[in-house]
């Protein structure tokens, strides 16, 4: 089973030279921490920036540079800033390759839930609706099971949707799955997980074709 | 050049009313225009309608108008960072309209560039659709979005002149230009007030056009929300 470490670990791997990736908050921020070092890729966040580097160095944070989560940031080389009209036309307009977003549920037909829990949580759904409904390549990065340890991979999601059918991948600490017209389709499994287990823990159709390999991370 | 200079916040905000409508720029509580909140917080003006993309913090920003219950309404794509704007809305003393943050930016860009209207994706198919037309283009579902009409756009930039002309720093210009022009007066406070023709024109991120009045901002705190730093090594 991975940690959320891990899950951001196996997320990198699908990130690939020339890329431009929009992470969200949580477990896709880590992602940046293990991408490769021999490619070029820039992370986008939907503040207004492109080319985002690690956080400052103490003593040296800008109120007036800070990512999507609110954090103090630094920028790399070629970055750029813009207004948020642009940021979206970025996203909207489908120039961002890849986005890496969480999620409360996601339905085996790539529906998403990830803003609201009505009485309860309200938050908001801050850029996540913009991303979802434009982006051609979305990984979910996810806890296989909530809390309650009921399944966040579902027939159809009980929550408030984001979007519909616009999830691809998902890598949760269990397993990576695909978004497919059959449903979830089993692709690999994390180290130490039984297909079993992963079947237990996934309420919508996962789909088992052949052997599973292990995750190589 | 057009003189677009006031002589402080109070000039500035001159005609604000009870039960008016404000653009306010910044995402979080950077680039948000702490001088022009504060004087809507001495006016103590009610049942104000706010768009805003966040809803400040507890005991700044946005905030310090929910906590004088001077907001009727408030327009936002996310509020996470507020106690008392969870607890008003929940009890529903507060009215609240969550949309999708690229939609909140380009209604404001729409009412800036003269759109009555437009189609996006976002929020086809939730909640955030309901009761909205859609319409199919090539395939793809899209959702019909009106540009926002208000009384006033309250918006902070680092540098500008007195004829309007505005540059931003960082990430805190985000909604900042889309709202410049937005509103029936759009009122600018600036770090730096700077003499006119002292700003590159190849530099400037937002022509004075879009500016009825400015002025030089005072006592700037820049909250940082998430201080986030890394060790030396």
């Amino acid at each position: 089973m991975l940690d959320k470490h891990g899950i951001a670990k196996r997320i990198a791997k699908e990130v690939k030279d020339g890329y431009y990736v929009n992470l969200g908050i949580g477990i896709p921020t880590l992602v940046a921490n293990f991408v490769r070092e021999d490619i070029e890729v820039e992370f986008q966040s939907e503040n207004g920036v492109l080319g985002m580097g690690p956080f400052p160095y103490e003593g040296e944070e800008d109120a007036d540079i800070i990512n999507a989560g609110k954090q103090t940031i630094t920028t790399l080389p070629g970055a750029s800033f813009f207004d948020s009209a642009m940021s979206f036309s970025m996203i909207r307009g489908q120039h961002v390759d890849l986005t890496i977003l969480g999620a409360m549920e996601v339905a085996e037909n790539g529906d998403i839930a990830n803003w609201k829990i009505p009485g309860k949580m309200v938050k908001g759904m801050g850029g996540a609706m913009d991303l979802v409904a434009s982006a051609e390549n979305i990984i979910v990065a996810m806890m296989h099971t909530n809390r309650e340890g009921e399944s966040k991979l579902l027939k159809s999601c009980t929550l408030p949707l984001t979007g519909v059918g616009c999830v691809k991948k998902i890598v949760t600490n269990l397993a990576v799955i695909e978004v497919t017209p059959k449903g979830f389709k089993l692709l690999e499994r994390a180290p130490g997980v039984s297909v079993d287990e992963i079947k237990n823990a996934t309420e919508g159709h996962l789909v088992i074709e052949g052997e599973i390999p292990e995750m190589k991370i | 050049m057009i003189n677009k200079k006031v002589a402080n916040v109070t000039e500035a905000l001159q005609g604000v009313k009870d039960d008016m409508t404000f653009m306010f720029g910044g995402f979080g509580l950077s680039g948000i225009p702490e001088n022009a909140i504060a004087q809507l917080v001495k006016l103590n003006v009610k049942g104000l309608t706010c768009i805003s993309n966040n809803a400040g913090v507890d005991d700044f920003g946005l905030g310090l108008l929910l906590q004088q219950k001077q907001i009727k309404k408030m327009i936002s794509s996310y509020v996470g960072e507020n106690d008392e704007f969870e607890r008003q809305m929940l009890s529903g003393e507060l009215e609240v309209e969550l949309i999708p943050q690229g939609t909140l930016a380009e209604r404001a860009r729409a009412a800036q560039a003269g759109f009555p209207a437009f189609y996006t994706p976002a929020g086809y198919g939730t909640e955030v659709a309901e009761g909205k037309e859609t319409r199919e283009f090539n395939g793809k579902m899209y959702v019909l979005e009106h540009a926002f009409k208000a009384d006033f756009g309250f918006i902070k930039a680092w540098k500008g002149d007195a004829a309007g002309n505005l540059v931003f720093k960082g990430t805190a210009r985000n909604f900042n230009p889309n709202m410049c022009g937005a509103a029936n007066i759009t009122v600018a406070e600036v770090e730096e007030l700077v003499p006119v023709g002292e700003l590159d024109p190849n530099q400037i991120h937002i022509p004075g056009i879009f500016v009825q009045r400015i002025f030089q901002g005072l006592h700037y705190e820049k909250r940082i929300e998430q201080r986030t730093v890394r060790q030396r090594s």
